[in-house]
């Protein structure tokens, strides 16, 4: 059978439990599903943020995330992957992004939520643009987030 | 082909996309970026620093000396802060 990937980009909010229970639903076959959640902080560097503002490319963003799935299903026995991520106007305490990655066991939902993630910083194309009193501007790349893709591919 | 701009460098050009036809004697994804600059000030400033440029060619990320023939599609846009 084969293994069960949604991936969706939408401006509406998520439910995590629902989304979990959705990947799990008549399942026997997972023993284990890894849950990360990307919220919006109130602050950067002790600046208040008043709201991000995610823009995407759309067809691109989709086949990238899809590209990534296919990765982490190729290098660990996953049995479900989901990853949801918002776009548009988001504010502080509001979700950004939802990785959920199932397994018979432990140790391959965490490595292939952590690899989603590092790969989703760094290779999908999203951009986000912060709100704070001083006005807007774009949140620039972080370099930490590029090593931490590359790692995973030096072995 | 159709060129997409994304986040600042859609805001310094001024539009979201547009259809151009290059000459032939642009052949990488480097030369279109040197072509575009020079159409004027609000591509100059889009292009100024091509190093932090990231380029995809038909929705795939491509490195700036990969060739362009046969593209429908090319995007440029800053380093990604998704996730």
């Amino acid at each position: 059978m084969a293994v069960p990937v949604t991936i969706r980009i939408q401006e509406a909010d998520f439910d995590v439990a629902q989304e979990i229970a959705m990947l799990t639903k008549g399942r026997t076959d997972i023993g284990a599903v890894v849950s990360f959640s990307g919220i919006c902080r109130g602050s950067e560097n002790d600046a208040a943020i008043a709201a991000l503002t995610l823009e995407h490319y759309p067809d691109m963003a989709e086949a990238e995330i899809g590209r990534h799935a296919e990765t982490a299903l190729s290098r660990w026995p996953l049995t479900g992957v989901t990853v949801i991520h918002r776009v548009g106007r988001i504010v502080p305490g509001e979700n950004i992004v939802l990785v959920l990655t199932a397994s018979a066991h432990r140790q391959a939902a965490f490595a292939a939520a952590e690899f989603l993630m590092d790969y989703l910083k760094a290779n999908a194309p999203f951009w986000k643009r912060e709100e704070s009193a001083g006005g807007t501007s774009w949140v620039e790349a972080r370099d930490h987030d590029d090593d931490a893709a590359a790692r995973w591919t030096k072995s | 082909m159709k060129l997409k701009y994304f986040a600042w460098v859609r805001e310094r050009i001024g539009k979201s996309e547009e259809t151009l036809e290059p000459p032939a004697s642009v052949r990488t994804v480097d030369d279109l970026i040197a072509w575009l600059a020079h159409r004027g000030e609000a591509y100059a400033h889009a292009f100024e620093t091509p190093r932090v440029i990231r380029a995809a060619i038909d929705h795939t990320h491509v490195k700036s000396d990969t060739m362009i023939a046969g593209a429908r599609e090319i995007a440029f846009f800053p380093p990604m802060t998704g996730g």
